[in-house]
């Protein structure tokens, strides 16, 4: 894991003491709400409907014990005893006092965080595959070159106010998990002809109001040159990225409107200007970030454990644990474990302070101390001994974290909708709470298989409903909640985006509609097919007939 | 308007002339892009300095060829939130070599005066009485930065090498 020097300190430290003072102006009434609000933005802390939201970066998904074990002390002390793991993997305190933001911010750096770069129109903070560091199919860990972009682009001088947000996703493996394909910018490692590893650079993707699968730009970036070519590339948007429209000010649409053989153009002629300069990445440089990336040295486990193999046999939730939320580990003798935060009575994505901290025990007790978070917002433990799972299982289960169900129609994606957001046209979270109340049985759960579905409470598309097998929008029909289904949606390497199924459902028929939908499924499925794979064969038209003949 | 250079509140000697109103006959104007280019010889011709406002739209390698003739590029910021004029600067000191007066003009707010000052800027035109008071604040926020830019300073990345060569030595 990657630990602050004194330079990466100073410079959080340094942010804290800058935005005390700004705060202290502001409730001194020396700042108007208008003044502040970019330097409020640029520290993470939003204006919401009832209260402000601190948006906490969490770089690439990896927490360590000690850093989640403040977050639930931040949680407990200053907001309500809960935090919202995001899509991007960070984490939001919906309750935060504006005279105490500068306390959360300064507590957050005892521990090396921060909550730079998580709003506002600048480089938010880069995600990660999950999985990173621990994939079996992973050619390098992603990280890396996210902590890379992490620091090169903390207060960036030119790029603080662009035209809009901009979002790097960075992927290590052949199966995307980090959904780059849905990016501003997606870059994916892999190798060239000659063995080198350098990065696929994919430019123009994402969801939101006009969804896009992004655009290849380049093939292959050998490794030295990825901070100046970024750097490239927000140059060429911030100077010709639109202003005009706020709705047409993403990447995506400059890349639309110029087309992608221009765009490619415009960024390589740039880069030509800046590939020889003090961007360029000396090999020992990089050396420094990736030694810090370097495993934990695995003690030798047992592959075949016999208790475990009892209990599988003994236990059907176990064995279903193990199916769905064990994945595979590099190292022989250990799994990558997720927890589940969908078990459906909370929000998808909240944690307890209680359990923030227990996870932090189970964490040092069998997983190096180590946490990831997932855009899917769920929590991982990314080294667990095979050999440990039969003492963490129940562990867990009294955490109320076993939910057997990562992948499964349950483990659903929710923006925090009407609830909490000032955007929203409709509610999220309790429809995702009636699909999961309703799909309760796990056995019907496995019995379904993999299926993802993302529900977002307006057209910004927070939720990813673009990409969900089963998506699901909110709308605002004449003051009332309505939810369009679209179908087919996915994030992977093979990302495609949902089609429309058909006029929007009310919201006393969506979960009928899902279950519909399930249903259609589980009749036209062929041996071994997911919803996706049976959908992409059958196409839209039996959905859509059984769907609404029903209604 | 008062003029924040280097630090200091001073007085503008800078004359901006309208496109459409006649050239004072002395002293240091501002131009826009168009008349520059329109009228380049009459003002060359002229025997005072020359300063050209540029809009956020516009080419700054327009200027290339006379940037040792210019002492003076405005740039333009019509909401603190337009950020162009951030790279029109970066790209004038650090790939053209401009070394003139840089001023920032528009909704310059105080709060943005590092990042400014990191893109190249040396003038702001700024409508406050503790302007200086915080141009020293932003000096003193920060003392550490990982973006290389024209400002001289070194970064993170690069202080650290230092500090691992003389170590390994």
């Amino acid at each position: 894991m990657y630990r602050y020097d004194e330079f990466d300190q100073s410079f959080v430290d340094q942010r804290v003491t800058q935005f005390r003072d700004q705060v202290s102006r502001r409730l001194a009434g020396e700042l108007s709400e208008d003044e502040f609000k970019p330097l409020r933005l640029t520290n993470g802390l939003y204006l919401q409907l009832h209260a402000y939201m601190l948006r906490v970066a969490v770089p690439y998904g990896t927490l360590t014990a000690q850093q989640l074990r403040q977050l639930a002390h931040i949680a407990r002390r200053y907001d309500r005893g809960w935090g919202h793991f995001t899509t991007r993997q960070n984490i939001q305190f919906n309750w935060i006092k504006l005279d105490e933001a500068p306390d959360v911010l300064a507590a957050l750096a005892k521990v090396q965080m921060h909550a730079l770069q998580t709003s506002g129109n600048v480089i938010r903070n880069t995600t990660a595959d999950h999985f990173a560091g621990v994939a079996r199919d992973e050619i390098e860990d992603p990280r890396i070159w996210c902590e890379i972009i992490r620091q090169w682009s903390s207060l960036h001088p030119e790029f603080s106010f662009l035209p809009r947000k901009f979002k790097i996703a960075v992927t290590g493996a052949p199966n995307d998990r980090a959904a780059v394909k849905v990016h501003d910018i997606g870059l994916r490692m892999h190798r060239n002809a000659q063995g080198e590893i350098g990065f696929e650079v994919i430019v123009g993707g994402g969801l939101g109001r006009t969804p896009i699968i992004g655009k290849t730009i380049r093939k292959f970036l050998p490794k030295q040159d990825l901070l100046s070519y970024l750097e490239a590339i927000l140059r060429v948007y911030n100077e010709f990225g639109r202003r005009d429209n706020i709705y047409k000010a993403r990447i995506k649409i400059l890349v639309h409107e110029i087309g992608v053989e221009e765009m490619s153009r415009r960024v390589e002629e740039e880069w030509q200007t800046l590939r020889d300069g003090r961007l360029q990445l000396p090999a020992d440089a990089i050396e420094f970030i990736t030694k810090q990336f370097a495993p934990p040295h695995y003690p030798e486990r047992p592959e075949r454990v016999p208790a475990l193999e009892a209990l599988r046999l003994e236990d059907r939730d176990f064995a279903r644990w193990l199916r769905t939320n064990v994945a595979p580990h590099r190292v022989p003798g250990y799994g990558i474990v997720t927890l589940s935060l969908k078990k459906g009575d909370v929000a998808p994505g909240d944690a307890s302070a209680e359990q923030m901290e227990a996870i932090a025990d189970l964490a040092e007790k069998f997983g190096f101390s180590e946490i990831r978070v997932s855009h899917e917002q769920n929590l991982i433990l990314p080294h667990a001994a095979l050999a440990d799972l039969p003492k963490l299982w129940p562990a867990l289960k009294v955490l109320g974290l076993d939910t057997a169900n990562s992948n499964q129609i349950t483990d659903i994606i929710a923006c925090p909708g009407l609830d909490y957001c000032a955007l929203a046209n409709a509610r999220s979270i309790p429809v995702a709470q009636r699909i999961m109340a309703r799909f309760n049985e796990l056995a019907q759960v496995h019995e379904i298989g993999e299926l993802k579905i993302k529900i977002s409470g307006c057209i910004n598309a927070c939720g990813h409903h673009h990409v969900g097998h089963i998506g699901i929008l909110g709308v605002d029909k004449n003051g009332e909640e309505f939810y369009q289904i679209t179908l087919g949606g996915h994030a992977g390497e093979d990302a495609t985006l949902g089609s429309i199924i058909g006029p929007a459902v009310a919201s006393d028929q969506i979960v009928e509609a899902v279950e519909n939908l399930v249903g259609t499924y589980l009749d036209l499925r062929q041996e071994g097919e997911r919803f996706l794979d049976t959908y992409r064969r059958v196409g839209n038209a039996l959905f859509k007939e059984r769907l609404y003949a029903a209604a | 308007m008062p003029l924040l250079k280097n630090g200091r509140v001073s007085e503008d000697a800078w004359q901006k002339v309208p496109d459409d109103a006649p050239a004072p006959s002395y002293g240091p104007v501002i131009l826009s892009l168009a008349r520059w280019q329109a009228e380049r010889q009459n003002f060359l011709g002229r025997n005072a300095a020359i300063g050209v406002h540029l809009k956020n739209t516009d080419d700054v390698a327009a200027l290339q060829p006379d940037l040792d003739r210019i002492g003076l590029i405005v740039l333009d910021f019509p909401k603190y939130t337009d950020g162009r004029a951030y790279s029109q600067a970066r790209i004038l000191r650090e790939r053209l070599g401009y070394t003139g007066e840089l001023r920032a003009s528009g909704n310059v707010l105080l709060d943005q005066l590092l990042i400014m000052q990191r893109a190249g800027f040396d003038a702001f035109v700024i409508d406050r009485p503790d302007a200086e008071q915080a141009w020293r604040k932003a000096q003193r926020a920060f003392n550490v930065f990982y973006q290389p830019t024209g400002d001289g300073r070194a970064t993170i990345p690069e202080l650290r090498r230092h500090l691992l060569h003389r170590a390994a030595q």
